[in-house]
């Protein structure tokens, strides 16, 4: 008990550990005005608050606080700087009242890159998959036919029309609580297009509350288009796509009523959801609508395939407009994708298979190359 | 023209998104940001539409006394009334957000309590949804029921209290969370590839004119 009390007296008076091998830099891939300080932790120091950052313009100049991280953290960006300026830095780590500064080091300058080196990858495999797409995109144009394979939920839009249209009930579609700036929302707006055309052939209200009126203006304007090229434009109705709400309980709240009021015969989820996901499902469910539904929100799907008639799994959502269109330029694009998917399966096994014999390798005879070869195809891959 | 327009907005806006994730030197980095605070200034003003949009179909509920239409006056009078306690905490308190204003009031005591009514139903239709998937009709959903119930006993005490004079491999918190880490993640990992790629095939289309639905 004594040496306890004692134990933590001596640490309340005397100065922590001062931070270690700090190190100033200029951030890498950015676009400059950035510099980023790193340094190690004293040997654990429970008491200790944090690190303050301190910052002047020349190795004896006058240094002033330029942030404050808590204890624990070992790296700190210093946002506020000028491109080409030297700069000098030191951290200091603080108890309550005690502190000890680390060493001074500098001069750190920041500049902007031309190239972010972290996301070669991710040009690599852009570019390989345009290549692929124009590639498709021109045998589509030669003629050549390209097999899709069949997709259940987009097949059954006409079903689930139709089912509405003898019901005589209206046709609901939710498009989620994505923004127009989602790719996944406009992809749920194109599988609208094609809804609205069918609505309108077989005559049947379309319901679309939105929650967001970027989407809703856009929606308005795709059915107008649909209903206008089914040459019924005298059926649309404006004030059947609304604004319901941002907030999302809001909108399932105000969804769930439209359902239980209009007893629609179909109801499309198609979009990106949250945990509103399966109130909605389950209450069309309950009114015994036929349900088709799409997300490429993995947490949310298990809960459209376990209370939907038809899902949409990610991809095959944004494969809906090529798919319905049956244009072979659309088509084209799919193909790619599939290609594209053939070439990642193919790297994820060379890189398992390397990854395996390396370790096999380096544990009985010592060699370390394969490791290697494999930590660089991993670093070569790994996104920043 | 009408058409031309916007194609070529969406190409070059979309050709200098893709350059800046890859040059972050000016005048390319902190293109995509800006891009983002244009799109937000846009929502902005269309917020008006939205309300415009709103107001509009209720009153007309209203005006035609359509079935619920007592619901379409809660909605104007909440509405308005958010809308004058707003603007009475702003000019008294500098601030809606601040603590003491009346709009926190209604945040606090009605929009959040609302909002955790509307998310505790949840539960219920989690229930009624497990049991139509769990239902042991086909082999599929048989595999389901089973890895279910290993999962949840796996995630409570009492199967760990069940399994613990077992050897580690087959206790069902070993069991559940190799179910979670390796059959279940590759399924996610495949259907997320799977989406990227698609959105990547979507937004190329959309960037070189070839997708023109979102275009109406």
């Amino acid at each position: 008990m004594i040496v306890t009390v004692l134990l933590l007296l001596s640490s309340l008076t005397f100065p922590p550990s001062p931070p270690s091998e700090l190190r100033a830099f200029d951030t890498p891939n950015d676009a400059g005005r950035s510099i980023t300080l790193t340094w190690k932790n004293p040997p654990e120091d429970e008491s200790l608050k944090g690190y303050e950052v301190y910052r002047a313009e020349a190795v004896k100049g006058e240094y002033s606080m330029v942030g404050f991280v808590l204890s624990g953290d070992e790296t700190y960006r210093d946002g506020d700087v000028v491109d080409g300026v030297e700069y000098y830095y030191f951290v200091r780590g603080l108890r309550e009242v005690e502190f000890s500064d680390s060493e001074r080091v500098g001069p750190a300058v920041s500049r902007a890159q031309w190239f972010n080196v972290g996301r070669t990858s991710f040009l690599v495999i852009v570019v390989v998959f345009c290549v692929l797409v124009f590639w498709y995109i021109r045998r589509a144009r030669r003629g050549d036919s390209l097999f899709v394979r069949k997709i259940p939920g987009l097949e059954a839009v006409d079903e689930a029309v139709g089912r509405s249209t003898e019901m005589g009930r209206p046709v609901l579609y939710v498009s989620g609580l994505g923004t127009l700036s989602d790719v996944t929302t406009l992809a749920a707006l194109s599988i609208l297009g094609r809804v609205a055309k069918r609505t309108a052939q077989y005559e049947v209200p379309l319901i679309v509350p939105c929650t967001e009126p970027l989407v809703m203006t856009t929606a308005q304007e795709i059915v107008k288009q649909s209903y206008t090229e089914a040459g019924r434009p005298d059926l649309y109705n404006e004030g059947n796509i609304f604004y319901l709400t941002y907030d999302q309980f809001g909108y399932a709240a105000g969804v769930d009523g439209i359902m239980l009021r209009d007893r629609p015969g179909a109801v499309f989820l198609q979009g990106y959801f949250y945990a509103e996901a399966l109130i909605l499902a389950e209450t069309g469910y309950a009114i015994g609508a036929i349900q088709i539904a799409g997300t490429t929100s993995t947490t949310q799907l298990p809960f459209f395939v376990a209370a939907c008639d038809y899902t949409l799994i990610g991809e095959e959502m944004f494969a809906a407009s090529s798919y319905l269109s049956k244009e072979p330029v659309m088509l084209g694009t799919l193909k790619a994708e599939d290609v594209m998917k053939v070439l990642i399966v193919v790297i994820f096994l060379g890189a398992a298979l390397l990854g395996t014999l390396g370790f096999l390798v380096s544990r009985y005879s010592g060699h370390e190359g394969l490791t290697n070869a494999f930590e660089s195809l991993v670093n070569l891959f790994a996104a920043e | 023209m009408k058409r031309l327009l916007p194609l070529a907005i969406t190409f070059v806006t979309g050709m200098l998104i893709v350059v800046a994730f890859v040059l972050p030197h000016p005048p390319f980095g902190g293109l995509e940001d800006r891009f983002l605070n244009w799109y937000l200034i846009v929502v902005g003003f269309t917020m008006l539409l939205g309300v415009d949009s709103l107001v509009r179909m209720h009153i007309s509920k209203l005006a035609r006394r359509r079935p619920g239409w007592g619901y379409s006056v809660v909605l104007l009078v909440s509405l308005a009334l958010t809308v004058i306690v707003g603007v009475w905490s702003w000019i008294g308190w500098r601030s809606i957000i601040h603590p003491v204003a009346p709009f926190m009031y209604i945040y606090t005591h009605v929009i959040i309590p609302l909002q955790a009514t509307m998310f505790a139903l949840l539960a219920f239709f989690i229930a009624s949804a497990a049991y139509r998937a769990f239902r042991a009709r086909t082999v599929d959903a048989t595999l389901l029921l089973v890895a279910a119930g290993i999962v949840m006993l796996g995630r409570v005490p009492v199967g760990a209290y069940l399994t613990q004079k077992f050897p580690n491999f087959v206790q069902l918190p070993v069991i559940a969370d190799w179910i979670m880490d390796v059959p279940q993640l590759a399924a996610k990992r495949g259907i997320l590839i799977g989406a990227y790629l698609g959105a990547v095939a979507m937004s190329l289309r959309i960037i070189l004119g070839v997708e023109r639905t979102y275009l109406a």
